[in-house]
């Protein structure tokens, strides 16, 4: 049984001011739902949509169309007020590690907030349990870490302090946004690890958001890629990297440095990823896509089930 | 072509002074593309700016000698920097977003830049709108202003201006990081062929994939020093620099089913850089003569230089 | 820890007249109410600021003058920072249908000329002090309420702000634990800046007698009186309320002038 599920999930931002208005459609018609313990990887470029489905899987964003079902409860439409109550299930990883501290806040204020809040312990209970977090996510000695500043941490530091937070409450639902994009390529590995490490722990639902595919395909069972707010591809990870299907897909991979030695058929796409707020018409690929016929310029293409469990959204695999 | 002899700069700031980039000594060929591989603090983007004599106020060359088609460049005078920055020496930044002045049209930029060079406006014009076309930005795009370009074709424009001139070095430091992985390709073919044309490109990022895909020969660098330095095909199979070992195994790999290794530790606090070798404190090997003593660059084959005192001379 | 030497001269400034007001008993020689001299006396060693039109002493008018326009100007400035402080937070942080009918009330008594609002508002509550400081305030509002809605704004698209709505803390807790501290180095600014306006407008509104009844002494009231004098040559009695009221305003400009520049100067470093 999933513990998140999204349901044909709009998400759509006003811009502009009173008068002028545009509706800027970032998540169009998505769903997909991840299970007790599983960990569904969600791939796309910048402007994708998949950070704004990641926040509406935790609604913080509230979907314009479409349900948000966690653990069996909609949660679409619940206020704010009760949402609080749900929200220590659930949480967020965030991708830059240096503005998601209060710069004004020491560590051990950051972590102990959530704890005073959502569990009825006493400060000091608080501060052992942050203590503890600290040194099993490697920061010692604990007690040094409690009392400094956001700004006398390094980025990888910092990171760990904001998966020490999101583990505190020890919640089912982890989302992880680009969790390691901001962060040297050394100590890269060792962040995931990290958010591993609890996920096996707790037996965690994970989204982790990512534009490498490549780093996706090791961690995740099943992966989702979007592509202009839509869904385009999803399956078993393995068969996902091995026979990807969607031409985005193989670009994506075709991307990645070193990734002939897989032997996938190499797509190079032209152009960029247009503007979200005047998607082209059709498929949404198919000013950049080689493979364009005259229907992906006419019709946008369904989303069909090649085998079981593995959908794509593209007129190449439709049977007509 | 480039020579770049035992080069020592330091930051002075507030709170200590930064040993950025310490006893870097390198060359480079005509035509070659030489990647500088290093994470943040490393000291690969001082180098680059000391080589474009771009460094900030507070920065100091304290020794070294940088030799660029015989021409000492740290002698010259800010005068005859000018006229050689750009002409004889270019770089592509990072962030596409900034190089570019958001209130005036790409076009009339570029042949501002051109005519400080000596040229006049007509063929200013001209020479811009050749190199535009030859980075694929059309006539169209020519005479629009910055924000009706993609990230992904103002790095288009950046490179072109940096081509322009026909340098013999190009420095492009971290030119796809700020894009998609998507454009990060097109713009990578886009600086090969410019490499192909005959011209240096000196490639900085802090990706050795990308390194090791694109340039023919790659130098690592960590905490200011160069760690590593040999072709590609040898840094891919033979690397021999625990910190170059280390990178390798950072790197997620698709189809394999493990996990990338990381290093152990955070980059060091070049304020106070340990002593001994500077990446002791992260080195799986490390012992008593790491601690305490400096290793050097030695040459341990031809073309292959390493700094650790667990590679001996062969 | 360095002091920029404005926000020093501003606070010496302010503290000096702070000090007058609350010493005014030790400090003044004379009455400020009653005769102590003859009229219109020039300055001299018994009445440093000469005498007015009814023989009163000008300096002990100067000093318990300042206790009318300090509690105006402080009063007011406290009104409008509360009021619109608070309606900046929580507008800019819940945004919506209440943030656009505020933000248009705002804007409403923003676009009035500052100063015939205050006098309008101030000549239909009727002249007291109480009513003038409330007539000053709320001409003040709406320039608080938009700098501090602006940086809520701002600052709400901060990551830290987001982890903290999904890490489950309540609104309130976000609103003045994680938001307005980062507020008080603008608002501080604000406050002087404002300070400095609010004497202006003070003295304003005395000058047209809605502040005070005579013979209350006040700076812009005595101000006005003595234009009456200037043809017979009593320069005093328009000179000495005018240059204080110039000195006060001088301070609180400073003030505001010396916390923006360190703070600019902080979150350059």
């Amino acid at each position: 049984m999933s513990l998140v599920k999204l349901d044909n999930v709009v998400m759509e931002f006003e811009l502009g001011t009173f008068l002028s208005k545009t509706r800027i459609r970032a998540v169009d018609r998505v769903s997909i739902d991840i299970g007790r313990g599983e960990i569904y990887g969600l791939v796309g470029e910048s402007g994708s949509g998949k950070s704004t489905l990641g926040r509406v899987s935790l609604r913080l964003y509230k979907p314009t169309k479409g349900r948000v079902i966690f653990d069996g409860i909609d949660i679409t439409d619940l206020p704010e007020g009760k949402l609080r109550k749900l929200r220590k299930r659930m949480q967020l990883i965030p991708q830059d590690p240096f503005s998601s501290i209060n710069p004004l806040q020491t560590i051990g204020e950051a972590l102990i907030e959530p704890l005073l809040v959502h569990v009825d312990i006493s400060r000091e209970e608080a501060i052992e349990k942050a203590k503890e977090i600290l040194e099993e996510v490697g920061l010692t000695p604990a007690e040094e870490f409690l009392t400094r500043k956001p700004h006398q941490l390094s980025g990888g530091q910092l990171q760990r302090v904001a998966i020490a937070r999101a583990m505190l409450l020890k919640p089912d639902y982890i989302v992880a946004d680009e969790p390691t994009s901001n962060l040297d390529a050394s100590i890269r590995a060792s962040i995931v690890k990290l958010i591993l490490e609890f996920q096996r722990r707790f037996n965690q639902a994970l989204l982790f958001i990512s534009h490498d595919i490549a780093l996706v395909s090791l961690i995740a069972s099943r992966i989702g890629v979007m592509y202009l707010g839509q869904l385009v591809e999803e399956g078993p990870a393995k068969s996902i990297i091995r026979e990807p299907l969607h031409p985005y897909t193989k670009a994506l991979i075709s991307a990645i440095p070193l990734s002939e030695e897989l032997g996938v058929e190499r797509v190079v796409l032209k152009g960029e990823i247009g503007n979200i707020a005047n998607p082209p018409k059709g498929c949404r690929l198919h000013p950049r896509c080689p493979f364009a016929m005259d229907i992906c310029r006419r019709e946008e293409p369904p989303m069909i089930e090649v085998t079981p469990g593995r959908k794509v959204k593209c007129w190449l695999y439709v049977k007509r | 072509m480039l020579i770049v002899e035992d080069l020592y700069v330091k930051y002075y700031t507030r709170r200590g002074t930064v040993s950025a980039v310490s006893g870097v000594s390198f060359t480079m060929q005509k035509g070659e593309m030489l990647a500088v591989v290093g994470e943040s603090g490393s000291g690969k983007s001082t180098l680059a700016l000391t080589i474009m004599r771009l460094l900030p106020r507070n920065a100091v060359v304290e020794r070294g000698r940088i030799l660029l088609d015989g021409i000492d460049v740290l002698k010259l005078s800010e005068d005859e920097m000018r006229r050689i920055r750009g002409s004889k020496v270019s770089m592509v930044l990072q962030d596409p977003f900034t190089t570019l002045d958001p209130l005036r049209r790409v076009i009339d930029q570029f042949i501002e830049f051109l005519m400080e060079h000596g040229l006049d406006r007509r063929s200013a014009e001209k020479l811009a709108l050749e190199a535009l076309e030859s980075v694929g930005i059309p006539k169209t795009l020519a005479y629009s202003y910055p924000h009706q370009l993609s990230g992904g074709q103002k790095q288009r424009v950046a490179i072109a201006m940096a081509i322009a001139l026909k340098p013999s070095l190009v420095i492009a430091d971290e030119p796809t990081t700020a894009l998609d992985v998507v454009v990060q390709k097109q713009i990578m073919d886009l600086i090969d062929t410019i490499k192909r044309g005959g011209t240096s490109v000196m490639l900085i990022t802090h990706d050795i994939a990308l390194a090791i895909e694109r340039a023919d020969r790659i130098m690592v660098m960590y905490g200011g020093e160069v760690m590593e330095i040999a072709d590609k095909g040898t840094i891919m199979s033979r690397p021999l620099h625990p910190y170059t070992q280390g990178l390798l195994a950072s790197i997620p790999r698709l189809g394999s089913d493990k996990i990338p290794e990381s290093i152990p530790g955070y980059p060091p606090d070049l304020r106070n850089p340990p002593k001994g070798c500077v990446f002791h404190p992260r080195c799986p090997y490390a012992d008593e003569r790491c601690r305490s003593i400096k290793p050097q660059l030695i040459e341990v084959e031809k073309g292959h230089w390493v700094k650790c005192h667990r590679v001996v001379k062969a | 820890m360095n002091i920029n030497p404005y926000t020093g001269i501003g606070l010496a400034i302010i503290l000096a007249f702070v000090l007058m007001a609350l010493l005014a008993d030790i400090i003044a020689p004379y009455s400020p109410t009653e005769a102590s001299g003859n009229v219109l006396e020039p300055p001299s060693i018994h009445h440093i600021m000469g005498t007015d039109n009814l023989g009163r002493d000008v300096f002990s008018r100067i000093v318990f003058g300042s206790r009318t326009i300090l509690m105006v100007v402080f009063l007011a400035v406290a009104i409008s920072g509360a009021l619109g402080t608070i309606l900046g937070l929580l507008t800019g942080y819940v945004g919506g249908a209440i943030d656009r009918v505020i933000s248009f009330i705002m804007d409403s008594i923003y676009a009035f000329p500052s100063l015939i609002l205050a006098i309008a508002l101030s000549v239909a509550l009727g002249p007291n002090p109480l009513n003038a400081a409330i007539a000053i305030a709320l001409t003040y509002v709406p320039t608080y309420f938009r700098m501090i809605r602006g940086q809520v704004l701002s600052i709400k698209s901060e990551g830290f702000v987001e982890m903290a709505k999904a890490l489950g803390l309540p609104t309130t807790r976000i609103i003045f634990r994680h938001i307005f501290p980062h507020l008080i180095p603008t608002l501080a600014v604000v406050f002087s800046m404002n300070s400095a306006d609010a004497v202006l407008t003070e003295a304003a509104l005395s000058f047209l007698g809605l502040t005070v009844q005579p013979p209350t002494p006040d700076w812009g009231f005595d101000l006005y009186k003595g234009r009456g004098f200037i043809l017979a040559g009593a320069w005093w009695m328009l000179a000495f309320p005018g240059g204080m009221i110039t000195l006060l305003a001088i301070g609180f400009a400073l003030l505001s002038e010396g916390i923006s520049q360190s703070h600019a100067v902080k979150s350059f470093e």
